[in-house]
């Protein structure tokens, strides 16, 4: 196993090579904001969220997906991240329907937790209030539309991990949604297993258990790495 | 099939070819105006007057000044017509022996085709492009010949990168490097794409390509396949362009039957086969990694980079991925070599440029031009300027990646390196001209609603960037936008570009950005008192 050193925030790591910046980070103790990842599961960097600085290159790379080298200087918490990604959560509660007060996921939401960490308060971008559905047709689940992000984590779940692909993205742009089955009704997906897995990964109260009500969800996305390990290497761990 | 073959096939075409051709152009644009029923006219006119065996009718490609199609132009004497009608066809076959055509004669030697320069469109309105002979009779499959037996793979790509050519897709990535890069990788399996998705608005310089001489981009695939050892290609073509379609599948058919694709390409070991993948009409299905998603079936939507597909593309192999227009060119620099193509251009952009003029400008169509032209000669001297007396007020180059260059700077030459300094950029090839009459404002918000509906939706920026982008030049308009409005537009631009995903988002903003550069004053007059 050959090793790479580099830094990160001027702390020196020294990890596996092939390991992304995030792992790197990971194992120095060091945040780095994530919605998009979720471990277990491939990694698309999608939200931008862990965007980061490195010396002698002029583009942001987002360290979910950048493989750590040689002597690179990473930075993650410069100025122009930071505004960047208050603006990107800005940008996320500008484009759906998040009224906390009155979602299942309230005091257990990856968004709700983003806006605290980057200090969002309000949005400078206007709220788009758009016209989202709710479907509920499937007896132990639903998905509220108006809380979903994109982040694809139960597209990926359901295919990487269940292997039903029950889940997967329709359209384009300021038009794109998840959908179940072929744009089908969920509870109508022959391919369902019922497993619950994406309402484990579903950041926010996109994606719940029928019957929860206000701040009552609580979800455990550890438990599909847990899966995974358990599956790869045969290990039990938690 | 060998070269002896090529060569009769050659022969026998310049034999069968009558001494009087009317090239009569079947491209899209004319055939829009009747340019069939012109070309059925003339055919039966010359059996009519029994001139069969002296004169012929040729359905070719696009001769550039499709702002005057339907064109006829009669070779050798080279006299040109414009906006033919069927019912000028039989008054033209009557001109051959005397008399006058009632169809409007155009300056073949006017500077829109005097100051070309044509390389990728050499032969473009010149020949059948449905017909693999007239291709073979001016020297077609004789660069891939040359390749085969002349030279190795490691040759011809040293070629192509002493040649200096850069990538036509917009990009402008060196197409030496890239060629080389994957010839490296290991693995058996490779691939070659060919990028015939162009999606900018107001383009049209893949399809014109693809339309009158489909064969020059096969056999420039066929070349890339043997020098980065691939023997699978594939052309992406979007689903809008069915004439170019249905050509290339002619194209391919032929090339088949005549032994210059498929196995034992000319009687050598090298095997290499080219299918063709319909686009459904996504934009950012020209984005590489995007596209590479949607012949595998899949979502078209880009992933990061690296790694690039030159190291893991499409099924995971090494793919080399370029453009149309960059295809067209090897064969001209594998027959007169990188020394004769280098000398053409700028230090570092070689060679031509095919663009799109069109909107305020007198002289609409496709011109090649030599890098290092300015934009004035191609706008004023080539285009003609705005009809009517008007003046130019800007050019936007690149489509919605680019930017609008005011009039102002026009003496800029036109290269990869100085456009981008002006915050433009080459991009594929699109150019429009804008008057005196034109809000600038307007024109970013054109680019900013393009870019809204087409973005795919993967990243955040770009996905809610666009639409935020968007509602914030309505609102300017409208006349309801603020100061810290424009400031709040300038800041997400800054940020989009920074942070998105793939090129779409990463360029979306610079409409904005070049017209805020140059043109402030419109922005800050529709500020809300
Ligand atoms: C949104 C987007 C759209 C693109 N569309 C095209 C296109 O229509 N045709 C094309 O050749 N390249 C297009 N490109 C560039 C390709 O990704 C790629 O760089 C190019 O095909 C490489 O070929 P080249 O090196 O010959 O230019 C696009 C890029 C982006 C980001
Ligand atoms: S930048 Fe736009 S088009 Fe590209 S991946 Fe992101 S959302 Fe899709
Ligand atoms: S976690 Fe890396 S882009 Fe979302």
């Amino acid at each position: 196993m050959s090793v790479k050193t580099l830094t990160i925030n001027d702390t020196p790591v020294a990890v596996e090579a092939g390991a992304t910046i995030l792992e790197a980070a990971k194992q120095a103790g060091i945040t780095i904001p994530t919605l998009c990842h979720l471990e277990g599961v491939s990694d698309v960097g999608a939200c931008r969220l862990c965007l980061v600085e490195i010396k002698g290159i002029n583009k942001l790379l987002p360290a979910c997906v950048t493989e750590v080298a040689e002597g690179m200087e990473v930075q993650t918490e410069t100025a122009k991240l930071r505004e960047y990604r208050k603006m990107t959560v800005e940008l996320l509660f500008s484009e759906g329907n998040h009224v906390c007060s009155v979602c299942v996921a309230n005091g257990a939401c990856e968004l709700q937790d983003m806006a605290v960490t980057v200090g969002m308060d309000h949005s400078r971008f206007s709220y788009r209030f758009p016209d989202r559905p709710i479907d509920i047709s499937h007896p132990s689940f639903a998905i509220d539309h108006n809380r979903c992000i994109l982040c694809t984590r139960c597209v990926r779940v359901c295919a990487e991990i269940e292997g039903a692909h029950v889940w997967d993205v329709a359209n384009r742009g300021e038009k794109c949604y998840v959908i179940s089955g072929l744009d089908q009704p969920w509870g109508e997906v022959n391919a369902c297993t019922s497993c619950g897995k994406c309402v484990e990964a579903c950041p926010t109260g996109a994606i719940f258990h029928k019957g929860e009500t206000t701040g009552e969800k609580t979800s455990d996305p550890g438990l599909l790495d847990f899966l995974v390990t358990a599956r790869k290497k045969q290990q039990w761990i938690r | 099939m060998d070269l002896a073959h090529l060569q009769a096939i050659a022969e026998q075409e310049k034999q069968r070819q009558r001494a009087i051709r009317l090239h009569c152009c079947t491209s899209t644009g004319c055939q829009a105006a009747e340019s069939l029923q012109v070309k059925d006219n003339l055919k039966k006119a010359i059996e009519k007057k029994g001139l069969g065996d002296r004169v012929e009718v040729v359905g070719v490609g696009c001769m550039g000044f499709c702002g005057r199609g339907p064109l006829v132009q009669v070779e050798p004497e080279r006299k040109l017509y414009e906006e033919v009608t069927p019912e000028d066809a039989e008054s033209i076959i009557n001109a051959l022996e005397g008399g006058k055509a009632t169809a409007k004669e155009g300056d073949p030697d006017h500077p829109f085709f005097a100051r070309q320069m044509r390389i990728v469109r050499e032969h473009s309105g010149e020949i059948d492009p449905e017909r693999i002979e007239e291709y073979i009779a001016v020297g077609g499959y004789q660069a891939l010949y040359k390749a085969l037996y002349e030279m190795t793979p490691a040759t011809v790509i040293e070629e192509i990168t002493k040649s200096g050519l850069r990538g036509r897709g917009g990009g402008g990535y060196p197409t030496g490097l890239k060629w080389a890069t994957v010839a490296k990788m290991p693995g058996n399996q490779k691939y070659v794409i060919c990028n015939a998705d162009e999606g900018d608005p107001g383009a049209f310089m893949d399809r014109s390509v693809l339309e009158s001489d489909p064969h020059l981009v096969l056999e420039g695939m066929a070349i890339a396949g043997y020098a980065v050892g691939a023997n699978h290609g594939y052309i992406y073509v979007r689903a809008e362009y069915p004439l170019a379609i249905k050509r290339l599948q002619k194209a391919i058919q032929q090339a088949k039957q005549n032994g210059v694709l498929g196995t034992q390409i000319l009687e050598s070991p090298f095997d290499f086969k080219i299918d063709i993948r319909i686009g459904a009409g996504a934009f950012v299905c020209g984005e590489e990694t995007a596209l590479i998603q949607s012949i595998e079936g899949g979502r078209g939507n880009p992933r990061p980079r690296p790694p690039y597909p030159a190291e893991r593309g499409l099924r995971g192999c090494p793919t080399l991925i370029n453009n149309v227009e960059t295809f067209a060119n090897i064969k001209a620099i594998i027959t007169k070599g990188a020394d004769w193509y280098s000398s053409i251009g700028t230090a570092n952009s070689k060679g031509t440029k095919i663009f799109a003029l069109t909107g305020k400008i007198k002289n609409n169509g496709l011109i090649e031009v030599p890098m290092g032209i300015t934009l004035r000669e191609i706008v004023l001297e080539m285009g003609g300027g705005v009809p009517d007396g008007g003046e130019v007020k800007a050019v936007q180059t690149g489509g919605p990646s680019g930017g609008c260059i005011p009039a102002s700077l026009l003496d800029t030459p036109v290269d990869y390196d100085s456009l981008l300094k002006i915050g433009s950029m080459m991009g594929s090839g699109g150019m429009v001209v804008m008057d005196q009459n034109t809000s600038m404002v307007e024109v970013a918000q054109f680019y900013m609603e393009f870019c809204r509906e087409e973005t795919c939706g993967k990243c955040i920026p770009c996905r809610t960037g666009t639409v935020q982008l968007h509602n914030l030049l309505t609102k300017l308009l409208d006349k309801r936008a603020t100061t810290q409005d424009l400031e709040l537009m300038e800041s997400l631009c800054q940020m989009v570009k920074e942070t998105s995903l793939c090129g779409l988002g990463q360029t979306a903003p610079n409409p904005v950005l070049s017209t805020w550069r140059y043109f402030r004053d419109e922005y800050l007059a529709l500020v809300k008192a």
